[in-house]
């Protein structure tokens, strides 16, 4: 599971939680790759984030890349910068772990890369 | 006309992805064969250009025919999602130790992918449960939730006897579609509960944009 899935997942769908994110990272197994970098996609993804839950997703598992706390202006003409958020969003990956609600405290295991999102049926 | 590599390749390399071992009938589980993929993905890319450089969803990934070939076809980032992870494994055995390394399936079912995947997605490509049987609908649930997901253009499978239901269903929610293959599909006859082997029926590859 890469950075960028985890911007965007939540746990809203269990009864009883509200926001359900961010969802907390315990990450067991890191693997780093390169990915072809593409600063245009890049610069497309990053208004979709949120930056804050980024910053400190990445600081959490080790990888921040010294990421600033607040999104630089005119970042799309940065390219050394560029890079180091496609590091942090696409070549980082949790290969086994947990993701856990901050709510609930409910454990998503991820295995092999694939985060478990599903849940029982009393939990909806 | 878009860029692209050759289908025949493309084809070939699609050949290597490994079917469902053991299908769920009732996830109506069955690969998108590589004649099909390659045909739909290619003219999804040359015509249209809505692969490279796109970020894609993949709606029931399955084994990952899709999301490896809109990986193969340089997509910049590519998201599965698929219900059964029997056939996550599966599709973890396809990628191997391969560089295939701009896509990531998660684990859930379509109807609670997060809102904030709302407009994420430029591409939505899906070969979604055709919705028999006790399954009835589910066709749909994939149709809107992929209308949700994308700000640019989906791209459907669907059975050519349901074309007019699909068009309904699209205008209903605002949305412009139209057929842009017909293809055919040689179906496992455990889905049809038929004697022969394999049956063939006729599909509609449509393309939906969004505005
Ligand atoms: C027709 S198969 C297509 C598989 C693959 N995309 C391909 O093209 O070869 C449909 C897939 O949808 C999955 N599926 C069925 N219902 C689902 C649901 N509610 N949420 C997520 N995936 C689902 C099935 O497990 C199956 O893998």
């Amino acid at each position: 599971m890469k950075l960028l899935t985890h911007n965007m997942l939540t746990s809203k769908c269990m009864k009883g939680v509200n926001i359900g994110y961010p969802l907390k990272i315990k990450a067991v197994d890191l693997k780093e790759s390169e990915v072809d970098f593409n600063p245009d996609f890049i610069s497309r993804i990053i208004p979709k984030l949120d930056w804050n839950v980024l910053v400190s997703a990445a600081s959490s598992i080790g990888k921040n890349e010294n990421l600033p706390e607040d999104l630089l202006p005119e970042y799309e003409k940065n390219t050394e910068f560029l890079k180091r958020v496609h590091h942090v969003l696409l070549e980082v990956d949790v290969v086994n772990g947990e993701l856990i609600c901050p709510e609930s405290g409910r454990k998503f295991p991820i295995n092999n890369g694939i985060p478990n999102m599903i849940l029982n049926e009393d939990e909806v | 006309m878009f860029p692209c590599m050759k289908l025949r390749v493309l084809e070939e390399l699609l050949q290597d992805v490994t079917d469902f071992t053991k299908p769920k009938i009732n996830l109506e589980q069955y690969v998108t064969p590589p004649h099909l993929a390659s045909h739909m993905l290619y003219t999804i890319q040359t015509q249209y250009g809505d692969i490279k450089d796109k970020s894609i969803a993949d709606l029931g990934s399955g084994c990952g025919a899709l999301t490896i070939g809109a990986a193969v076809l340089e997509a910049a980032f590519v998201i599965g999602f698929e219900i059964d992870p029997d056939a996550i494994d599966i599709y973890l055995d396809n990628i191997g130790d391969e560089d295939m390394l701009n896509a990531d399936v998660i684990c859930c079912d379509v109807r609670s992918i997060p809102s904030r995947f709302d407009k994420f997605f430029d591409t939505v490509i899906m070969n979604p449960p055709f919705g028999t049987k006790h399954n009835q609908g589910i066709d749909m649930q994939f149709l809107t939730r992929a209308f949700e997901l994308s700000r640019g253009a989906v791209y459907s499978l669907h059975k050519t006897s349901t074309r007019k239901h699909v068009l309904k269903t699209a205008k209903l929610q605002g949305v412009v579609g139209e057929v842009i293959a017909e293809l055919r599909y040689d179906l496992p006859a455990s889905y049809k509960f038929h004697k022969k082997s394999s049956v063939d029926i006729n599909v509609d590859l449509f393309r939906f944009e969004m505005n």
